[in-house]
Order: C-alpha cells, then structure tokens, then sequence
C-alpha cells in the first residue's frame, strides 16, 4: 500500500500555500510535515483527508480499497476534538465508531488504552485539554483505518501521553499502517521529513 | 444505516441534554403567540380570525431560531469534518441532521399547539386544522432552513443572514399553511388542495434540502 | 443560630433533615383543614359553587409573586452579600414558582370558563399571571442554559432583579392596555370585599400554600447542594489519573 501526492497546489483565500508538491508514502512509514507556522502543513493534511479541494494535481491511495477515497481510509485529528461536553465519554466514542464504520469494534479496550477506562461515564465536559486529546486518540484505534493524518499530535499531553501515542502510532505502522502528521516537536518515531515553504 | 441511526440519537441526545433543552423552541413559539394579543387587542373575535395566521408565524420563527445552531456546533467543535470523512454520502448526513432537529424543535411546537389555540379562542376545528398544517409544512420549513444553515455554517452574525436567507424560501410554506387553516373552518371543502401542496413542498425539501446542504457545506469547509 | 451558620452548607443540611419532617407535617395539617373549610363554605350568590375555586386560585397567584420576592432576595444576597446559600435558593425556588404561577393560570382559566365561555380571556390579572409564567421559564432556561452554576448564579440574579423592578412596570401597562379595549369590565375575580365566611379559609389556605413552598423550597435547596456535592466529586474524579 503506497499514499502518493503528486504536484499538490494548494490556494487559500486567493494566496497560493504551495504548489508542486509531491510525496510518498509506503505502509510502515511515517511522514513528519515539518515548516515555519503558516507554510501550510494543516493545509496539506486537510488536502488529503478530503477537506480542501487542491488546485492542482491529486492524492491516490495504491493498495486500498478500490472504491473508497484516500480521505475514507484515513483518519484525520485535528486541532478540535470533536467531543460533545453534553455526552459521556463512552457515548461520544461509541457514537464515532458507529458514524464511521467501525462495526464491533472493542470501544472499552480502545479507552483503555489511552487510559480513560475509568471515567468512561463522565460527561466530556470534565475532561481536561488532555483527557480531551487521548479521547480523540481513542477514535483512531476504535475504528481501523490505514491513514492516519495527525495534526500537532502531541500537543496537550503530558510525558506520559506523548510516551503512549509513540506507542500507538509504533503500533499503527507495524501493522501496515501510513502516518503522515504534522509537527514542531519530535514525534517520539522514526519518521522521514517532508518540508512545506522552504524556498530556495 | 447505523452511522445514520448513530447521528439521529447523537444529534437528539444532545439537543435534549443542553442549556434550555428542547422546550426552549416551545418557549419562545408560546412568547411570540402571547405577544401578538398585546399588539393587536384583546378583541376575542380578531384573535380567532387571526389565530391561524399568528400560530403559523410563532412556529416560523420558533424553527428559525434553533435552525442557527444545526451546522454550526458541529462545524465548531470539528466534528463536520469527520462526518464528511465517513463513508455515508454527505447529503444523508445533512437529512438525518433535519430529521433530528424536526423531532426536536419541530413537534413539539406541533404538540403545544392545542394550548395556544386556547389563549387565541380558537375551537376545536381550528386548532386541530393548524396543528394538522404545521405537520405537514413544518418539515418544509425545516429543509429549506438547513440550506440557509450550511450556507451560514461558518460566519460570525449567521443568525441573522441564515434569517434573511431562509424567509424568502419560507413564503410558499407560510401562504399554504395559513390557507389550509383558514379553509378547514371556513370552508371545509377547500381544505385538501392547499394541504397537498404542503405536502408537496415538504417532499421537495426532502429532496432539494440535503442537496444544497452538502454542496454548500463543502464549498464551506474549505 | 445565627444566620452566618446557615451559610455553611454541611449546617444547612443537617438543620434542614431535622425540620422538614416537621415542617411537612404542618403543610398536610393545614392544607387538610383549609380544604375541609372551603368545602364548607356557603356558595356565592352569582357564581355558584364554582367561586370556591378562589381558595386555590388566589393563594396560588399571591404566591407566584411572592416567590419572585423570594428570588429577589436571594439574588441581592447573591450580588451584594454574597452569601454562599444565596445562588442555591434562587435557583431551588424558580421552579416551585413557575409551578405556583401554572397553578394560578389553570385554575383561573377554570374559574373564567362558567363565566366568559371560554377557557380563557385577556383579562388584566390572567394576562399579567401569563407574563409572569413566561418570566419565569425563561428565568428556569437561564439557570439551566449556562454550565457553572455559580456564573449561572450570578447572570439568573441580575435577572431576576431586573425582573422584579418590571414586573409593577408590566401589570402597571397590562392594566392600561386592557382598558383600551374593554370599557365594559367582566365579572371581577374575587371582589375587593370578602364576606368572612370567605376570608377565613382563603387565610388559611393562604398560610397553608406558604408552608408548602416553604417546605418544597428547603427540600429542593437540599437536593440542589447533594447534587453541586456529586457534581464536585465527578470533577474530582476525572482530574486523578488512573489508579
């Protein structure tokens, strides 16, 4: 399974971000998007995960499912978390397994390991920025999904968390998996470097 | 079909568990009713004869309201960019979204209508009439305004140009209700054929609705 | 017991599980005997024995309003004095108001229908009655709409006092609106003068409907402070990591 990107264009309100990208990625690898702020490396994970329309060339998952998009194979995490404060944390994790596909998935082992177990009847409201951010993290391992677009990852948790999603990501890629995410800080995984808006 | 069914109890669960709940709507449809007396005079006779008319305005307004809300929370919170990143076509999700907020915004104003009928004097006929009518239209209502929601998805004073938007598109709805209402008291033959182009143009809403809604909410996610 | 020990919650709860009982037991014992006597008193010669709706009807509206004086009082002491009880009775007393208020609406709607023919009619009283239930549900949505009860607290206390100031300000122009359009004036509801064999059981059914919100009002303070209590606990709870 291979995740190409060929001369990628991205323009936002009538400025261009960048153009002529191209990269790769095999299953087992991970991708680290790294530039100054601005450069556009949201912006090009929102490109694959479906959320931008490019201006120019194109996104193609090789290996995949033949009638599904690159974005319905992947899973994108954002800087929102997508949580309903209204909902306990179960409900909100059983609600995002039902809305994409995951079936009868194991939702109870998935909060377990990101460790919310024991709060899986608390209202999302309580939950702290961290908590917030490994419920997310849960999403991912609710539903199997071969891409996984991660944007700032690593942000709001705490050594211990950052520790965890090395070993989840470690996890992901063993199993064939594509990370591509975005990032100032190390990911804590080998990842090869993919630069956005260093201009010669 | 179980994502769907996931978003319905998702989209009810939450509108029924935050700030005012689903009673707000009514709340604000039995507020704009009880105005309308202290503008027009407490004449019982007007009031009956104009009962439909104010009912039917109240319940517009009312849908108005909490139609502001039914993109933008998700749209907010991140949760519209997953949801076009599931594997159900965006448009369903858009109708199973009005669905959800015609369950709870929509019926229960259709259910307080009785009530109010009584602060307005009207009778049994009249008020079984409106409460028929608004059935039948409020889905109408509902479809048309989610296309001026998904419109207004990301913008700051939403509200008002969702408003300005979805009003206009209301009109045809708004003639037909208060005409059937009026029509089942006074002449009750000519009650079938407005109602039936309510019906109509709550089907074509099914329809044209959740079409509009997505494309603009993908021309909205960019 | 001063009042400053009423301030401590724990205090509150304890005094409280200790009258209640008592304070309940009075409510019954009143409310049986104002009953008894409004079944026995004689029947109006105009309206018949439909008049002793009156015995609900008027505590039940004496008490919408002085609920809100409640309220009111518990918003200064949330705003000026900042008394920690003070948010709780507010918002236990709202509900128990807007039920008061309901009840003066439908019984006043009951007692208008052999009268008017119709259930309901825009009269001065009722109409105001009306605006005052509206006045509180959106008091209710206020309390219920905003996450932390104590910034809760705070914006249903400015609004309640705003409330209070438009409240004479409302019936004042309701009155006035209602004599543009009915010069005529309908058969008043409970005349200015009661004979006494009226006077004494709506006393005492008015004093019997004060204990019963006194006595709802100190039950409802009690639930609302054990479910702050369960809410901190949860709080607490989500913020320890995983044993």
């Amino acid at each position: 399974m291979r995740l190409t990107g060929s001369q990628l264009r991205c323009v936002r309100g009538g400025r261009e971000i960048f153009a002529g990208l191209d990269f790769t990625a095999d299953a087992g690898e991970a991708l680290a998007v790294v530039g100054a702020n601005g450069a556009g490396k949201t912006s090009l994970l929102r490109l694959i995960a479906g959320l931008i329309a490019p201006a120019g060339g194109s996104v193609a998952l090789a290996g995949g499912g033949d009638d599904l998009s690159p974005a319905e194979q992947a899973h994108y995490l954002g800087h929102r978390d997508a949580l309903k404060s209204a909902l306990s944390v179960l409900e909100n994790l059983a609600f995002w397994r039902d809305a994409l596909g995951g079936e009868n998935a194991d939702i109870g082992a998935a909060l377990a390991a990101v460790g919310l177990d024991h709060i899986a009847q608390l209202p999302a409201a309580y939950l702290s920025a961290g908590q917030r951010r490994r419920l997310s993290i849960a999403r991912l391992l609710a539903v199997k999904r071969p891409i996984w677009l991660l944007d700032e990852p690593t942000a709001s948790l705490d050594a211990h968390g950052q520790a965890m999603l090395a070993d989840l990501m470690r996890a992901h890629l063993g199993g064939g998996g594509v990370i591509v995410a975005a990032t100032h800080l190390p990911l804590g995984i080998p990842a090869r470097e993919l630069r956005i808006g260093e201009r010669a | 079909m179980t994502a769907l069914f996931a978003l319905l109890r998702r989209d009810i669960q939450v509108a029924l568990r935050i700030g005012g709940g689903a009673l707000i709507g009514v709340l604000f449809f039995l507020i704009v009713v009880v105005l309308m007396p202290f503008a027009v005079g407490p004449d019982l006779a007007l009031l009956k004869k104009l009962g439909p008319a104010i009912l039917w305005l109240g319940a517009l307004l009312a849908s108005l309201l909490t139609l502001d809300r039914l993109f933008a929370a998700d749209h907010d919170d991140g949760s519209l960019d997953l949801l076009t990143m599931s594997r159900t076509p965006l448009e369903l999700v858009c109708l199973t979204k009005a669905i959800a907020h015609w369950l709870v915004a929509g019926l229960p104003l259709i259910v307080a209508t009785p009530i109010l009928g009584l602060l307005l004097n009207l009778d049994g006929d009249a008020t079984l009439a409106v409460a028929l009518t608004l059935l039948a239209g409020t889905p109408a209502l509902t479809f048309t305004g989610m296309i001026g929601a998904a419109l207004a998805v990301a913008l700051r004073r939403g509200g008002l140009l969702l408003a300005v938007l979805v009003l206009p598109l209301s009109i045809p709805v708004l003639i037909f209700g208060v005409a059937a209402s009026n029509a089942a008291v006074l002449e009750p033959a000519g009650f079938g054929a407005p109602l039936s182009i309510l019906c109509a143009l709550s089907l074509a809403g099914l329809v044209i609705g959740p079409l509009a809604a997505a494309a603009s909410l993908r021309h909205g996610l960019d | 017991m001063t009042l400053i020990d009423l301030a401590n919650p724990t205090r509150f709860l304890s005094l409280t599980a200790k009258i209640l009982p008592w304070l309940a037991a009075a409510t019954a014992i009143l409310l049986a005997v104002g009953l008894y006597q409004s079944a026995m008193a004689p029947d109006d010669y105009q309206q018949g024995a439909t008049v002793k709706i009156m015995f609900i009807h008027v505590p039940n509206a004496w008490l919408s309003m002085f609920v809100w004086g409640v309220m009111s009082l518990s918003a200064l002491g949330t705003l000026v004095w900042r008394h920690p009880l003070a948010d709780v009775s507010a918002k236990a007393a709202a509900p128990i108001g807007a039920a008061f208020t309901f009840l003066a609406l439908v019984t006043g709607s009951l007692w208008g229908r052999p009268m008017w023919g119709t259930y309901w009619e825009w009269d001065a009283r009722l109409t105001s009655v009306l605006i005052l239930f509206l006045m509180y549900l959106g008091l209710i949505a206020l309390w219920r709409a905003v996450e932390d009860p104590s910034r809760a607290a705070r914006a249903a206390a400015v609004l309640t006092l705003v409330g209070a100031i438009n409240i004479p300000i409302i019936k004042f122009s309701v009155d006035w609106w209602n004599t543009l359009h009915q010069p005529a004036s309908v058969l008043r509801m409970g005349g200015s003068t009661l004979d006494k064999a009226f006077l004494i059981p709506l006393l005492v059914m008015a004093v019997a409907f004060s204990l019963l919100f006194v006595t709802l009002h100190l039950a409802a303070m009690r639930n609302e402070i054990l479910r702050r209590r369960v809410r901190a606990l949860q709080m607490q709870q989500a913020s320890q990591p995983r044993a």
